[in-house]
C-alpha cells in the first residue's frame, strides 16, 4: 500500500524528468554560469579573475550612463509597442472577422515574413528608404522633391524596423481574442440599441483588452532585448541596452561586465513578464501559439 | 606520379609561363575532382597516408572577396596537395573573433586572418599563441623582415603568425562632391568639417576613431599627450557623422549609394569600389593608419599541417593571385619577389619594402590603453 503511493508520487516527477532535465540544462545551468561570471573580473590582458567580486554590479547599479542607456531602450520599446497595438489590432479585426476560407489565407500571409531572416527584413529598408532608395526614387520622378530625402539612421527607422518585425505578434496575439468573442454578445449590444461603434467600444474592445495586453508584453520584451536593428538602422548615438552588453562581450571582452549588464536586463523584462502574470495570466500568450 | 610530384610538375609549368594562371588552377581543380571520385586503390593509399595528419584545419576570415580569394587561389589547391580539408568560417571583426575563440576549446579554431600587431598582442595576452617552426615555412624568408619583426619582440623572438598582407586606413571621399585638392589640404579634418554635416561616415572601432581623433586634433595617435581633446574630436565627428559603419560591405554600400560623401575606408575596399566604377577618391593623410594582416595560427592547432598551409599561402604565385583578388598588397619583399603588374597599382603598396613611410598602431601602448579608452569609447558613442 505504501509502495503504491509512494510509486503515484513518484510518477508526475518521472514524467517530468525529461522536460525538467531540458530546462536544467539549457535554461537554469547556463544561467547560474552567468551568474557566477558577474562576479568575475576582467584583467588588463582580457583574461577573467575570478573571484567574488561586486565592482561590476557597482558599476552598472551605480553609473548613470547605464541607467540612461536602459531608459532609452524602453522609450523605443513603448514607442515600438504602442505603434504596433494602434496599427496591429486593424488588421487582426478584419481577419477574425472574415469568413472561415479567407481567414486561413490570411493568418498563413501573417505568417509569411517569419519565413525570412529578421536581419534581411530588417536591411530591406535601407532599400526603401536610403537616398537613392525606391522612396525617393518615386519621389524624385514625381517631381514631389528635388533632392533626396535623408529618411534613414535615426531612432525613428528603428522604431520603424522594430514595428516591422513585432507586428505580426501584436496581430496574431489580438486575433486570437477577438476570435473568442461569442459574435452574439455585440449583436446582443446591437439589438438594444448601440451603434456599430458603441457596440465595439463597450463590447469587443474590453473583451479583445487580455489578447492586446498580451501582444503588449510580447512587442515590448522583444523590442527591448534587440540589439540588431540599432545597428542595421540607427545612427551614431541610436543604442540599446542589448548593444552594450554586446559591446561588454565582444568589443571589451569584459564577459563579467556583460553577465552583469544582461542580468539587469534580464531581471528587469522578468518583472515585467511576473506582473503581466499576476493580473493577466500568461495563458493569453500561450493561446496565440496554440 | 603522387600528387605532390603532380603538383610541383603543374607549377612548374605555369611558373616558366607554359600554362596561363587560370589554366593552372583549372588543373589543379579538375585533379581534385578525379581524385575524389577515383578513389580506388590509389585513394586508399592516400587516406593512409594522411591517417597520420589531421582530417582537416578551420582558418576563420573576414568572409566577401577576401575569403573567396583564398578559397579560389590557395585553399583548393592545398587540399588537393595534402588531402587536408580547409574548413573556412568568417568573422564580422577581430573582436567578435576573440570572443569565440575564448569561448571555444583549444584546438577548436586554427588558423585566422587577424588585423594587424595589436590583435596579435591581445592573443598573447590570452595565451592563445602558439609557436611556429620557421624551417617549416621556407618562404617565410620572402617576407618584409619590418613586418616580421613586430611579432617576434611581442612573444620573445618566436612567431606565431606569418605577415600576409598590409594596407590602409585612409580618407575615402567622393569625388562628385570633395576635390582631390581640398581632401589633401583638409586632411583627416576632412571628416570633421560641417560642410558635410550628414553626410560623413566612420568606422564605429574605438581604435580608428582615437586614432583619426588624435590627427585630427594635430597630436601623434601613438603618443596621445591630450586625450580630452581626442574624445572632443570624436563627439565632433560623431554629431556630424550619419552612420558609424561595421563592415567593409557596409562601407562599399553606403559609398557607393552616396549615403556618404567621405569617411575613413579600407584601401582595398576602396579600391575596388574605384573598380566598380565608383569615382571615390583615397587620400593617406599624414600620419595615416597603416596595418598588417597576418595569418595566426592559436594554440592546439595541429602545427605541422598548419606551417605547410601557411607556406603554401607565402607561394609567390598564391599570395599574388590572393593579394590581386583582395586588393591588398602581399606581404612579400619587392625586393625578393617580382610581384607583377598588378600589385605595384594598388593602394598602400610600397616598392621599396620598408614600410616606412606608414604609420602603425604601437601595440604596447594601445594595448595599456585598451580597458580604459574602448570603455570610454562606448559612452562618448551614445552622447556623453
Amino acid at each position: 500500500m505504501a509502495a503504491d503511493i509512494a510509486g503515484t508520487r513518484r510518477a508526475p516527477w518521472i514524467l517530468l524528468s525529461p522536460s525538467l532535465a531540458t530546462v536544467g540544462l539549457l535554461l537554469i545551468i547556463p544561467m547560474l554560469f552567468i551568474v557566477v561570471y558577474s562576479f568575475w573580473l576582467r584583467t588588463a590582458t582580457g583574461a577573467d579573475q575570478v573571484g567574488f567580486y561586486l565592482d561590476n554590479w557597482i558599476e552598472v547599479l551605480g553609473d548613470r550612463f547605464y541607467r540612461d542607456i536602459l531608459f532609452q531602450t524602453f522609450a523605443i520599446a513603448f514607442y515600438t509597442t504602442v505603434i504596433c497595438a494602434l496599427v496591429g489590432y486593424i488588421p487582426a479585426y478584419f481577419v477574425a472577422n472574415t469568413p472561415m476560407k479567407s481567414k486561413a489565407f490570411l493568418l498563413l500571409m501573417l505568417m509569411l515574413p517569419f519565413w525570412i531572416s529578421y536581419i534581411i527584413r530588417t536591411m530591406s529598408w535601407i532599400n526603401i528608404l536610403g537616398t537613392s532608395g525606391a522612396l525617393n526614387t518615386v519621389m524624385l520622378s514625381l517631381g514631389i522633391i528635388n533632392e533626396p530625402i535623408q529618411m534613414l539612421y535615426n531612432q525613428t527607422t528603428v522604431v520603424l524596423g522594430l514595428v516591422h518585425y513585432l507586428l505580426p505578434f501584436m496581430i496574431l496575439n489580438v486575433y486570437v481574442s477577438l476570435d473568442g468573442i461569442d459574435k452574439n454578445l455585440t449583436e446582443a449590444a446591437q439589438s438594444l440599441g448601440c451603434t456599430g461603434f458603441q457596440a465595439f467600444r463597450e463590447v469587443t474592445l474590453p473583451l479583445s483588452l487580455p489578447g492586446l495586453a498580451a501582444g503588449s508584453l510580447l512587442c515590448f520584451v522583444l523590442a527591448a532585448g534587440t540589439y540588431i536593428t540599432p545597428i542595421v538602422l540607427g545612427g551614431p548615438r541610436d543604442a540599446m541596452f542589448a548593444n552594450l552588453v554586446f559591446e561588454a562581450i565582444v568589443t571589451q571582452l569584459n564577459w563579467p561586465l556583460g553577465s552583469a549588464l544582461s542580468l539587469v536586463l534580464l531581471a528587469l523584462l522578468g518583472a515585467l513578464v511576473v506582473i503581466y502574470t499576476r493580473y493577466l495570466g500568461i495563458d493569453q500568450i500561450a493561446k496565440s501559439f496554440k | 606520379m603522387d600528387d605532390t610530384k603532380r603538383y610541383e610538375r603543374l607549377l612548374n609549368r605555369y611558373r616558366d609561363g607554359d600554362i596561363s594562371r587560370r589554366t593552372f588552377l583549372t588543373a589543379l581543380g579538375a585533379a581534385g575532382v578525379v581524385a575524389g571520385v577515383t578513389g580506388g586503390p590509389m585513394g586508399m593509399l592516400a587516406r593512409k597516408a594522411h591517417a597520420a595528419t589531421p582530417e582537416q584545419v578551420r582558418f576563420d576570415g573576414w568572409g566577401g572577396v577576401v575569403s573567396e580569394a583564398f578559397e579560389k587561389y590557395a585553399f583548393a589547391p592545398y587540399t588537393q596537395k595534402t588531402g587536408i580539408k580547409v574548413v573556412s568560417g568568417t568573422f564580422g571583426g577581430a573582436d567578435e573573433y576573440i570572443a569565440r575563440v575564448k569561448a571555444g576549446q583549444p584546438g577548436e579554431f586554427n588558423l585566422a586572418h587577424l588585423s594587424g600587431v595589436f590583435d596579435y598582442a591581445r592573443y598573447h595576452g590570452l595565451e592563445l599563441t602558439s609557436e611556429l617552426n620557421e624551417a617549416n615555412i621556407p618562404n617565410l624568408q620572402n617576407v618584409i623582415p619590418s613586418l616580421i619583426e613586430p611579432l617576434r619582440k611581442i612573444t620573445g623572438g618566436t612567431i606565431s603568425a606569418v605577415p600576409y598582407d598590409y594596407g590602409t586606413t585612409g580618407i575615402a571621399y567622393n569625388r562628385k562632391y570633395i576635390s582631390d585638392d581640398e581632401a589633401k589640404a583638409k586632411g583627416a579634418k576632412l571628416m570633421v568639417d560641417e560642410a558635410y554635416k550628414g553626410k560623413i561616415g566612420g568606422w564605429g572601432e574605438w581604435k580608428t576613431r582615437i586614432w583619426y581623433g588624435a590627427l585630427q586634433s594635430d597630436q601623434d595617435p601613438n603618443n596621445i599627450k591630450d586625450i580630452d581633446a581626442v574624445w572632443d574630436m570624436i563627439r565632433s565627428h560623431r554629431d556630424l557623422a550619419l552612420k558609424y559603419w561595421s563592415s567593409g560591405a557596409e562601407l562599399m554600400s553606403l559609398l557607393a549609394e552616396e549615403e556618404i560623401y567621405v569617411t575613413e575606408g579600407w584601401s582595398g575596399r576602396i579600391k575596388a569600389l574605384q573598380d566598380q566604377g565608383h569615382d571615390i577618391g583615397y587620400l593617406d593623410p599624414a600620419g595615416g593608419l597603416g596595418w598588417q594582416e597576418c595569418l595566426f595560427v592559436l594554440r592546439g592547432s595541429p602545427m605541422a599541417a598548419c606551417e605547410e598551409l601557411l607556406n603554401f599561402m607565402l607561394e609567390p604565385e598564391v599570395a599574388i593571385a590572393v593579394a590581386e583578388g583582395q586588393s591588398y598588397p602581399p606581404a612579400l619583399d619587392p625586393q625578393k619577389v617580382e610581384l607583377g603588374k598588378v600589385i605595384p597599382t594598388l593602394p598602400a603598396f610600397d616598392p621599396k619594402g620598408t614600410l616606412a613611410s606608414l604609420s602603425f598602431f604601437d601595440p604596447a601602448y594601445w594595448n595599456e590603453n585598451e580597458a580604459d579608452w574602448s570603455k570610454t569609447f562606448s559612452r562618448v558613442q551614445r552622447g556623453y
